[in-house]
């Protein structure tokens, strides 16, 4: 653990010294304070000077006693990204990584945020797997240009052409005279550089050369996740600061009429009643007042919402029917009519909820004068949410001080801005720091959901086995969200037509971890199989086959069977299946051993083997477990987890009756294997999602000869597939 | 509101509260213990999970009240630098996530520990099956458990 365990040995607000004139503290990023000049209670501490001009670089603060500052501009929800980016501009700056510190960066995304491509600023928002590969080649530059300002200063002082040093860890070694100097010695003398040089890429490290980058690394977040001292939004407390809870439209769209003001207002605590568009927000003193007090709001709810009447489990009748409409394209047409065999099955998908362990929250303050606002958020977007607080509030986005803390779960749910908005209103009745809480319920009754869907599969085969026509279309509530994953890009099928059919149900959708993948894997992969088994042919060869063009997918695949011994059969009573993806530029397989219980429908998973092909992996210890993460999460909501509406209502209320994967659910064994390369990387956090419902379906097919056709496969779905 | 004395980590503390309010808050908001979590608020989830006198309770719905007399500890007092046996195991597996989970976790697995010092596969998953993780960092967990059982 190194740098965690000594970080902490030293006093928490560490002084710095003078660099570049001002007289700065840091506070301890071992316990991530919500920015990087203030204390853990979010108050700020003193600060000599800005932020830029103290350091090597907008990315790199060297102190003089050698310890090393990097700021971290992704959300760190659980991905391992602050400490990969860390590492990937630790290589290039040559640092110590026993001596390196990671500080979350402000929310500027003019500075710290990254365009869709990889290059160039843009976004700071953290979503789709891709922080690691879109910062990539850009970290590498800027570690490499912070060490080109140490190689600078240090031929300066030492007199030397900057062509005859080179570095080791945390130090400039000019070999011919054998002099040396560390890299907190050049700090001082660093003079602030406007524009530093783009270093070309023959500079910078070759793979083979790495120190850091796909060694085995611990998270820099690891320790204080043990302790209890890493800091989440709800953990943050602000002088006088407030509580707040909302109570929510139950139907979405639907407008609340309080009918009992005075009699709330008149509860001694209460402090201010806030009359949103969709809910009735209740300020209070104490966050027991808030949370005892919410039941007791009485509210009409207006009616003519788009939702009123929308009941998901009768809504899937509707769906064949859409799914039945004709399609234009001729050549598929005529592919799926001329083939020797030809093949139609649907699958289906509930809605399933994000449960990230900490619910919705947010702090918001909005300054007496009502110039300027402060915040207080775990987030995946902290560039949209600092706009959406200075939208409510009136004021420009620069006047907004965003702390990020770390985010207790996102899978999705905090890419949005919807509940820091809620908190900005808040904050702009009341003038005060407000906390906003949402309950379990409330995260859940008001949850965004993983789109329900219906997944029409059509294919058609020539006498030679080989798909000659391909039609896949989707039918549910969700539109874009329900439709990635539905391209196979590694299977050579000719002939395809991919459609998403919307049908607005009226209620709230989201990008849920791996977004469409999971479904739509699902569906594929169970297709592709179900025309294996009906063509007698090896679920794996099939899949051999279909990817001949792609070795490299054709590997990962090959890998993850013999790591299954995929030939040798299983025990009795037990089956095995197979299923491939490719999500955020990844290859990922898998295969899992599964028995039945028949006498109460449980499928118990036995084993679960998967491999991943993701280019250079930056942390693989850490990719490994984004990946045990993923199919575990995967494989609750491919087992276990659904919304249901009723007029319009979610029905479930807490984690009792939407359950997730507990810990006497999971098998004995889930191994990864990390494909080695020198690819570029690619999107690692969710590809252990979509692999493993196919898996698991095609497990259960071999081993009772039926198929389970809709996700979750709770008990009673199993019993009546068996019965 | 009354005020009520509980012992905490070894200290005597005296809050200004209704002794109805769930000891939860009672940490996290008067005495600044965040490391124990709200996750469901329900005692479903266990990610408030704290020790009254040895025993792990789900802080989230026990009145400050029932603790009046007894010791807490809670994740800040398992150990003064991260070094109890069951968090150095947590760090060396590489358990969190997220990590919001976590502390109700390890509190979890230090009492398993405590009253069965060598566990077995079952036992660990079936005891450690309270505490819900949606990072489903449980492979981990488990593996955590037994290396702190080897260890101590
Ligand atoms: S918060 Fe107490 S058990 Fe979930
Ligand atoms: S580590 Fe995220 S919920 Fe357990």
């Amino acid at each position: 653990m190194g740098n965690q365990g000594k970080f902490k040995g030293l006093s928490r607000r560490r002084f710095i010294g003078t660099i570049g004139g001002g007289v700065i503290f840091v506070v301890g990023a071992w316990k991530l304070a919500p920015d990087l000049f203030s204390d853990h209670q979010g108050t700020p501490v003193k600060t000599g000077s800005d932020f830029e001009g103290q350091n090597v670089s907008v990315w790199v603060q060297i102190h003089e006693d050698d310890w090393i500052t990097i700021y971290n501009p992704s959300s760190e929800m659980g991905q391992g990204s602050m400490t990969a980016l860390a590492v990937i501009i630790a290589e290039e700056l040559d640092a110590d990584w026993s001596k390196v510190t990671v500080v979350q960066s402000p929310a500027e995304p003019d500075i710290y945020g990254v365009g869709w491509g990889g290059r160039g600023r843009g976004s700071m928002i953290t979503v789709g797997s891709r922080t690691v590969m879109s910062y990539y080649t850009n970290l590498r530059q800027a570690g490499a240009q912070a060490r080109f300002v140490l190689l600078h200063t240090a031929a300066e002082r030492l007199g030397v052409p900057v062509n005859e040093l080179s570095t080791e860890p945390n130090k400039v070694i000019h070999k011919a005279s054998g002099r040396a100097m560390r890299y907190g010695e050049l700090a001082k003398l660093v003079k602030p550089m406007n524009t530093v040089p783009e270093i070309p890429q023959e500079q910078l490290k070759h793979p083979k050369d790495f120190r850091l980058i796909g060694k085995f690394g611990h998270r820099f977040d690891v320790p204080s996740k043990c302790d209890g001292s890493a800091q989440y939004a709800l953990d943050v407390q602000v002088p006088n600061m407030v509580y707040a809870i909302i109570a929510r439209s139950p139907v979405y769209g639907a407008k609340p009429r309080l009918t009992n003001a005075s009699q709330i207002r008149n509860t001694p605590g209460v402090v201010d009643i806030v009359e949103l568009n969709h809910g009735i927000g209740l300020i209070t003193e104490t966050i027991e007042l808030a949370i005892n007090t919410q039941p007791k709001l009485q509210i009409e709810w207006s009616k003519g919402n788009t939702a009123d009447n929308f009941n998901s489990v009768k809504a899937f009748e509707s769906y064949p029917e859409e799914a039945d409409k004709p399609i234009s394209n001729g050549d598929v047409i005529n592919a799926l009519k001329s083939g020797v065999k030809s093949y139609k099955s649907d699958y289906k998908n509930d809605f399933v909820y994000h449960a990230q362990q900490e619910p919705m929250n947010a702090i918001v303050s909005f300054s007496e004068d009502g110039k300027s606002a402060e915040a207080w958020v775990g987030t995946q977007a902290p560039g949209s949410n600092r706009s959406a607080i200075a939208n409510v509030l009136g004021i420009d986005a620069s006047k907004v001080n965003f702390h990020r803390t770390y985010v207790g779960g996102g899978f999705g749910r905090k890419a949005t801005s919807d509940w820091v908005t809620e908190a900005a209103h808040l904050a702009k009745a009341i003038r005060k720091p407000v906390k906003l809480l949402w309950t379990r319920e409330d995260d859940l009754k008001y949850g965004m959901f993983r789109p329900q869907s219906l997944q029409r599969m059509e294919a058609s085969v020539d006498s030679s086995n080989n798909i000659i026509g391909w039609k896949h279309i989707i039918v549910g509530t969700g539109d874009r969200l329900m439709g990635t994953g539905s391209a196979t890009p590694y299977y050579a099928i000719p002939n395809q037509h991919i459609e998403v059919r919307n049908i607005d149900h009226g209620v709230r959708t989201k990008h849920w971890r791996a977004v469409g993948h999971g479904p739509n894997k699902f569906a594929i992969e169970s297709f592709i199989d179900e025309i294996a088994t009906d063509l007698s042919m090896d679920p794996l060869d099939f899949r051999l086959n279909l990817m001949k063009e792609f070795p490299r997918a054709q590997k990962v695949l090959k890998t993850v069977a013999e790591m299954a011994d995929w030939n040798t059969p299983s025990p009795a009573g037990m089956a095995k299946g197979i299923a491939f993806a490719e999500r955020s530029g990844s290859l990922s397989a898998c295969v899992c051993e599964l028995a039945v219980d028949r006498s109460n429908g449980r499928i118990i998973v036995h084993k679960i083997w998967a491999t991943l092909d993701a280019g250079i992996v930056v942390q693989p210890d850490n990719a490994i477990a984004q990946m045990e993460g993923g199919i575990l999460m995967g494989m609750s909501s491919v087992l276990k987890e659904r919304v249901t509406f009723v007029d319009g209502m979610v029905e479930q209320s807490n984690f009792d009756d939407y359950q997730i994967l507990r810990a006497d659910e999971i098998p004995d064994v889930l191994e990864v294997k990390i494909i080695d390369s020198e690819e570029r990387p690619t999107g690692i956090g969710e590809s252990g999602v979509p692999i493993i419902g196919g898996a698991i379906a095609n497990a259960f097919a071999t081993l009772t000869g039926k198929r389970l056709k809709h996700i979750p496969f709770t008990p009673d779905k199993v019993k009546s597939a068996l019965a | 509101m009354r005020s009520v004395t509980i012992n905490v980590n070894g200290q005597r503390k005296t809050v200004n509260v209704d002794p109805m309010t769930p000891v939860l808050w009672v940490l996290r908001v008067y005495l600044g213990l965040t490391g124990t979590k709200y996750g469901c608020g329900k005692a479903i989830c266990g990610s408030c999970t704290i020790h009254l006198n040895g025993t792990p309770i789900r802080a989230c719905v026990t009145p400050v009240s029932a603790c009046i007399g007894g010791e807490i500890t809670t994740i800040e007092g398992l150990s003064e630098n991260c070094d109890h046996p069951v968090q150095k195991a947590w760090i060396e597996a590489q358990v969190p996530q997220c990590g919001y989970c976590q502390s109700g976790q390890i509190m979890s697995a230090v009492s398993l520990l405590r009253n069965n010092a060598n566990p077995n596969r079952e036992e660990i998953k079936s005891y450690m099956s309270g505490n819900l993780c949606r990072c489903a960092a449980y492979m981990r967990i488990i593996k955590a458990v037994e290396i702190a059982a080897k260890e101590s």
